[in-house]
């Protein structure tokens, strides 16, 4: 298997931590993302996949766990200068491109802020001819570059905002629900640029996104999320053909297709977490049911799941 | 059938700044009575306006109601004053809009905005009322309603928050319940429940119901029939099996393709619609999809399409239909998917006026 370019161990992100609303966001979480590849991480709102995002490019400081990058890790005490290199290989892309685009700032300034920040021009003129390049990437035009992002249609500002992730030569891009804010036909244009520049780049993408359809057709394993634990980690075809924990398959259940006729003959399951029965005491983890295939439970359940595969 | 809704030629615009802009631009479609319309396309497309025109819920100025006419029942909704449309709001024709969180007021207890309803149109007294509450939001499935009843919105989940929304909608039971993307805000299992919960209190209730939404997936579940909206006019109108079995417009086929199937490997390019919807200040001269349609003819740029039928309730403005037109090919998502209905005519046929 490929190198792991990202480690995360047993992660916990917890809001109001000592007083009595505490919120347990994301709660010990385990996986690897493997160089060049696209990890989906699918889940409910409110489920910490957003958060889990968050903290890996470190927006939160993480109550506990690791996040090693190249092996090393990201949070725990940094330097300026350590911090800076971090932040160059790891971008985000977000989910508003309405919000996340600063109003008074020409378009040009948008994407150049990261390359002032890291010095990566060392005259003006470069630093514009980086900018062209880039709008030129995301298919936008030299001419927008002096135009401020109410100018844009939605589609277009998350150009915007891939060409400024991309505008630092990153490693890693988190994209925290890139589309979901877009168009049907807008999407399509979004997710067939990223999977270009992926190609092109050998980008690495963690993609966050609660559109089950568009997940599976961008992500190479897809990992989910149920109230701060992730209780399946699969392959993509895997997990849509093969889902294991009760949950998945409830998600999978949901999801409306564009066909009549298999929507007029779709049973839906709902999701109990009653169904475990898990005894007191019982160690629940993630458990390799499968070569590259993980489900969250008890050690009875691992033994019934693996049954259930050889039949 | 009975037909509940017919609206004619119907044209709105907004007076802006930048000009008259023509959000709806000649749309006619029918409504019959217990069935599900589902009217699908982009942002700015004008369905959401056109729905909003249907309860006059625009604001004018700086809407306008340009021509057309809705016959509700046989009567026109367009010269009714506020006055006379207050009367058929909530009573006649309902509404569920997008957000629950902001469609509800916040410092009302749920109870008392369902009652608000009911006292409005019906000769009933407060503890009635309170008790007719309770039976609804116990209809649309909210556990122990005698509690829920005095809570704030606050209180509920997204998930219940709709189904407050649609208890509200149903309360003084209307014969059209027109819903603008009710589930967009939802989780896709919440959005299951909801739609499940749509379905089943329609064919109790006996509802004809207008459904907004661009998620196709949703559509191929809940509609009867299909509106495809683009640039103010409807392009394509058919059954729910012609729309996604046999699609004939150039964008309905641009929005099949562009949806990922499951069974898709990840490998084939996803077929974008390219570029952006226009610009209603202006609209295109000739067929207003053709600057993103790849197979676009000459006289698309030049002459506004005509109608085609291609079965009994099939329509389809594209000058593709014409008999002189050139062979084109679906995307091979679309294609894959096609099959013959036996309910079309053997060649498509000209129909007079709009859709």
């Amino acid at each position: 298997m490929a190198e792991k370019l990202l480690e995360i161990k047993d992660l916990k992100q917890h809001f109001n931590v000592g007083r009595p609303n505490l919120v347990k966001a994301v709660d010990g979480v385990s996986f690897d993302i493997f160089k060049g590849e696209t990890l989906g991480l699918v889940g409910e709102s409110g489920c910490g996949k957003s958060t889990t995002g968050r903290s890996i490019i470190r927006l939160y400081e993480a109550t506990d766990g690791q996040v090693l990058f190249n092996g090393e890790n990201v949070h725990g005490k940094k330097s300026t200068a350590d911090l800076k290199k971090f932040n160059r290989k790891m971008q985000m892309i977000f989910q508003d491109p309405y919000a996340s685009l600063n109003p008074r700032m020409t378009v040009a300034d948008i994407i150049a802020e990261g390359i002032d920040i890291h010095g990566l021009a060392k005259t003006k003129k470069e630093r514009m001819e980086k900018v062209y390049e880039l709008l030129a990437t995301v298919g936008l035009n030299k001419e927008h570059a002096n135009r401020y992002p109410h100018e844009f249609s939605g589609g277009q500002r998350q150009r915007i905002g891939i060409a400024r992730a991309l505008a630092v030569d990153p490693d890693f891009i988190i994209a925290d629900e890139p589309i979901s804010a877009l168009d049907v036909s807008i999407q399509a244009q979004v997710v067939n640029l990223m999977k270009k520049l992926q190609k092109e780049k050998g980008l690495t993408y963690l993609f966050i996104a609660h559109d089950l359809s568009m997940v599976k057709y961008i992500s190479d394993r897809i990992g989910v999320m149920y109230f701060g634990k992730l209780v399946e980690l699969a392959p993509a075809d895997e997990l849509y053909n093969n889902p294991i924990h009760p949950y998945t398959q409830s998600l999978l259940s949901a999801i409306p297709l564009p066909d009549p006729e298999t929507e007029r003959t779709r049973t839906r399951t709902a999701y109990n977490p009653s169904v475990h029965q898990y005894k007191e005491g019982e160690e629940l983890q993630m458990r390799e049911v499968k070569p590259g295939h993980f489900v969250y439970c008890s050690e009875a359940e691992y033994n019934q799941y693996k049954l259930q595969y050889k039949s | 059938m009975e037909k509940l809704l017919e609206v004619k030629d119907l044209k709105v615009s907004f007076h802006t700044y930048g000009g008259e802009v023509q959000a709806v631009r000649g749309v006619s479609f029918d409504l019959y009575k217990g069935e599900t319309l589902a009217i699908v396309g982009e942002s700015g497309s004008g369905k959401s306006v056109t729905s909003q025109t249907l309860m006059k819920l625009i604001p004018m100025p700086p809407g306008e109601i340009k021509g057309g006419q809705i016959l509700f029942k046989g009567q026109d909704i367009v010269p009714k004053t506020e006055k006379e449309m207050q009367a058929i709001r909530g009573k006649d024709i309902s509404m569920i809009f997008q957000d629950p969180m902001t469609s509800l007021n916040p410092t009302m207890r749920i109870g008392t905005q369902i009652m608000e309803v009911i006292i409005k149109h019906q000769d009933i007294s407060k503890e009635k009322a309170k008790e007719r509450a309770i039976e609804l939001l116990k209809l649309v499935g909210i556990p122990m309603p005698e509690k829920r009843v005095n809570q704030y919105p606050h209180e509920f989940s997204g998930g219940m928050r709709q189904r407050a929304m649609i208890a509200i909608a149903l309360a003084a039971r209307p014969s059209l319940l027109i819903a603008d993307e009710p589930t967009t805000a939802l989780d896709v299992t919440i959005q299951a429940q909801i739609l499940d919960l749509m379905k089943e209190l329609q064919s109790k209730m006996d509802t004809s119901i207008i459904f907004i939404t661009h998620d196709l997936g949703v559509v191929a579940n809940v509609a009867d029939r299909v509106a495809v909206m683009y640039a103010g006019e409807i392009v394509e109108m058919g059954t729910v099996d012609e729309i996604f079995y046999d699609p004939r417009h150039p964008y309905t086929w641009g929005l099949l393709a562009s949806m990922p199937s499951l069974d898709n490997d990840g490998e084939t390019e996803l077929a974008a619609i390219p570029g952006t919807p226009p610009d209603l200040t202006n609209p295109p001269v000739g067929d207003a999809f053709a600057p993103r349609n790849p197979n676009a003819l000459a006289i698309d740029y030049e002459q506004e399409p005509p109608v085609y039928q291609v079965s009994e309730t099939h329509f389809v403005k594209s000058w593709l239909l014409h008999p002189d037109a050139p062979a084109v090919e679906p995307p091979a998502s679309v294609k894959e998917k096609i099959r013959p209905l036996s309910t079309n005519f053997d060649i498509p046929v000209l129909v007079k006026g709009d859709l």
